[in-house]
């Protein structure tokens, strides 16, 4: 079960021939010279180490709020964690299968996306399956006279023969269960995004935008179950995804100079700056008043389904000030009290389920001690503690893997190896 | 499969030790008298309830309909809900006025079906002021927040149509489901609504979690009997008369 498009070139491939070099006409797989290596790696590490964060405060979210919920993002401007992990799940998965697609061709990358599309899926059963757990749970122990009516979410487990099947169609989304059907959607049409990439990568992110002008015009969606729509609506959210792919082919090169202009970082921080300010009023009512009518009217609300324009803009401006901060030759990025983050980035599907399992296992510990702050905050570090080993763990049995692949393996399927890494 | 779950209660009994550790065991104050402040931004509201002051002036009776749900009522013993609470106060308030609150319980309704019967509910009834708790129907069934704000925009109109003042009122907050239904769209589409049609919102959600956070209620804990239901519910009954009373602009004089 290795995850493709989980780890670009981390520091354990630096071993392998495989090294992932930035630009895509360059030939991959020959013996890179040690500095291209060193380029490619240290570029991917920022990647790795924001996604890692990304489901560090996805996890924080799941969890009951507690202290640590103000440190998510989401409580200081309009774009959250969510942003970050489909924007960079589209620039590896571009990046990776992209390049699996000029060497091995259509059918094989497609292929392989597909047995991507199915690890995706099965991992989505079992977060289904922990939301059972945990909501059966409830129904049993919690007996609040205050709360009769918000039980009522139990209804469905009266009538298991619909909410499973509909859960298996990916209809049925308790919530928190959203990000990964979006991700499902989105990579099982990366084939074709990566096909018209092959082609003209300007006129896909076009054909992007247009789609995601045309889901507000005509306010495309998918139906869920028992009514509503998708939480996270795929035909908005493949604007990120495609963004990220396009930025993976050559992109994110061709904005560089745009990126390091002054201008854009003073209406990046200014614009990150006024979404503070309207957030602050959203956790402290008493400056309510020193907002414009007009602006409350036009601005709420803000559209999380439908990707609102000013969250997409608010995430493009987080990222050009930390690309901008953030060089790619940073020495913090191999500082070892980022290793965590980065090792947790580079496994984001298998610790995303694992959040949200340890996020289930902290309320569980919560409901039964009613622990105060303290015991929040320390399920909090805990968690992300274990995540971190969990991480590491992989990462040493893939090396371990890997190395004993590579000595048997011939020369059709080290490809295979080194791609799957 | 039998190692993994193994595997998953081990990872339980290392964090239930962790916790049994660091838990210092938490102070609860179940018996102590409750002070239940609310501080005094959640109690105002910019939107004004003409028809209620004019009632209070005018010596007419004050007619409060609550148009609630499940929460707005409290198993086996209607004269601890709210509903009954705010009466209680707002007689003792408002000492020279008729106060009558009577409730229309529309249990395991969505707002857009609660609007859609709303003509037929307020037949040969007149009331001053009406007071819609809703949002957690809504929430539990993932109603797409769109469709829930139409809802309640056309209840606002039809409530407001038949010549009633019009409070809204959000969802309890239910730390224990907090993390299965998903109430802040319902919440800021109940806000949005209110800022458009200039109705005043009970923030009965973070008036609730203003009082778990500062240790007032425990409002996680599993174990409760009738009694916190009954004070929380005192609690809400005072703060929505207090809401009322200032939204009205009642003076003092009309006071006492």
């Amino acid at each position: 079960m290795t995850s493709v498009a989980d780890q670009v070139a981390g520091p354990l491939l630096a071993g392998t021939a495989d090294a992932i070099a930035r630009d895509p006409a360059s030939t991959p797989a020959v013996a890179a010279p040690a500095t291209a290596l060193a380029t490619g790696s240290e570029r991917e590490l920022r990647l790795d180490l924001f996604r890692g964060l990304a489901l560090w405060l996805i996890f924080i979210d799941h969890l009951p709020p507690n202290l640590l919920t103000w440190l998510t993002i989401r409580n200081y401007g309009f774009s959250d964690a969510t942003e970050i992990f489909i924007f960079i799940s589209g620039y590896t998965a571009s990046f990776v299968y992209g390049r699996a697609m000029r060497d091995s061709g259509f059918v094989v990358a497609t292929a392989r996306i597909m047995r991507r599309v199915w690890q995706i899926y099965v991992a989505h059963v079992f977060l289904f399956t922990i939301f059972l757990a945990e909501i059966s749970y409830v129904a049993t122990s919690f007996d609040n006279p205050l709360y009769s009516e918000e039980m009522g979410i139990m209804d469905f487990l009266k009538q298991p023969d619909v909410t499973i099947v509909q859960a298996l169609l990916l209809r049925f989304r308790p919530v928190n269960m959203d990000v990964l059907p979006l991700y499902i959607v989105l990579m099982f049409f990366l084939p074709l995004i990566l096909w018209l990439m092959k082609w003209r990568p300007d006129v896909t992110l076009g054909l992007s935008v247009v789609l995601y002008a045309l889901t507000w015009q005509y306010d495309l969606h998918l139906t869920a179950y028992p009514n509503g729509a998708w939480v996270f609506n795929p035909f908005a959210w493949q604007l990120l995804f495609v963004f990220g792919a396009w930025c993976a082919q050559g992109g994110a090169k061709r904005m560089s100079r745009i990126l390091s202009s002054r201008i854009t970082l003073g209406i990046s921080l200014a614009y990150l700056f006024a979404a503070f300010c309207v957030t602050l009023t959203w956790y402290l009512p008493q400056l309510s008043h020193l907002m414009p009518r007009r602006l409350e009217q036009w601005m709420y609300p803000i559209n999380k389904p439908d990707l609102d324009v000013l969250r997409f803009a608010h995430f493009l401006a987080l990222a050009a000030v930390t690309v901008r901060f953030l060089p790619k030759d940073w020495p913090g990025l191999k500082s070892p009290w980022l290793r965590p983050l980065i090792l947790c980035g580079q496994h984001s599907l298998e610790i995303f389920c694992l959040g949200v399992f340890l996020a289930f296992a902290g309320y569980f510990i919560l409901a039964e001690v009613a622990g105060g702050a303290g015991l929040h905050f320390v399920i909090s570090v805990a968690g992300i503690i274990i995540m971190s080993c969990a991480a590491w763990v992989f990462s040493w049995y893939k090396h371990v893997a890997d190395k004993s692949a590579s000595r048997k393996s011939t020369s059709g399927n080290a490809d295979m190896a080194g791609g799957g890494l | 499969m039998k190692s993994s779950l193994g595997a998953v209660s081990g990872v339980f009994l290392g964090l239930m030790l962790l916790a049994g550790i660091l838990a210092a065991a938490p102070a609860r104050a179940d018996d102590a008298p409750q002070s239940c402040e609310v501080p005094a931004y959640l109690l105002e509201s910019e939107s004004a309830l003409p028809k209620v002051a004019d009632a209070v002036k005018s010596g007419h009776p004050l007619e409060i309909l609550v148009l609630g749900s499940r929460s707005s009522t409290i198993a086996n013993s209607e004269a601890s809900a709210y509903p009954s609470r705010l009466q209680a106060v707002l007689r003792e308030k408002l000492p020279a006025a008729t106060v009558n609150v009577s409730v229309e319980l529309q249990a395991k309704k969505t707002a857009g079906e609660v609007a859609s019967g709303l003509v037929k509910l307020l037949e040969g009834k007149k009331p001053t002021l009406v007071i819609w708790q809703t949002g957690t129907v809504d929430a539990m069934r993932s109603v797409d927040p769109d469709d829930f704000h139409s809802a309640i925009e056309d209840g606002v109109a039809a409530l407001q149509n038949t010549g009633a003042d019009v409070i809204l009122m959000n969802l309890q907050y239910s730390p224990r489901t907090e993390t299965m239904t998903s109430a802040p769209p319902y919440l800021d589409n109940l806000r949005v609504v209110a800022q458009q049609h200039d109705v005043p919102l009970f923030d009965r959600f973070d008036i609730m979690r203003q009082w778990n956070d500062s240790g007032d209620f425990d409002l996680f804990n599993a174990s409760h009997g009738p009694d916190l239901a009954k004070r929380v519910h005192d609690c809400l009954g005072r703060a929505l008369a207090t809401f009322v009373i200032e939204a009205a602009h009642i003076g003092p004089v009309q006071q006492n």
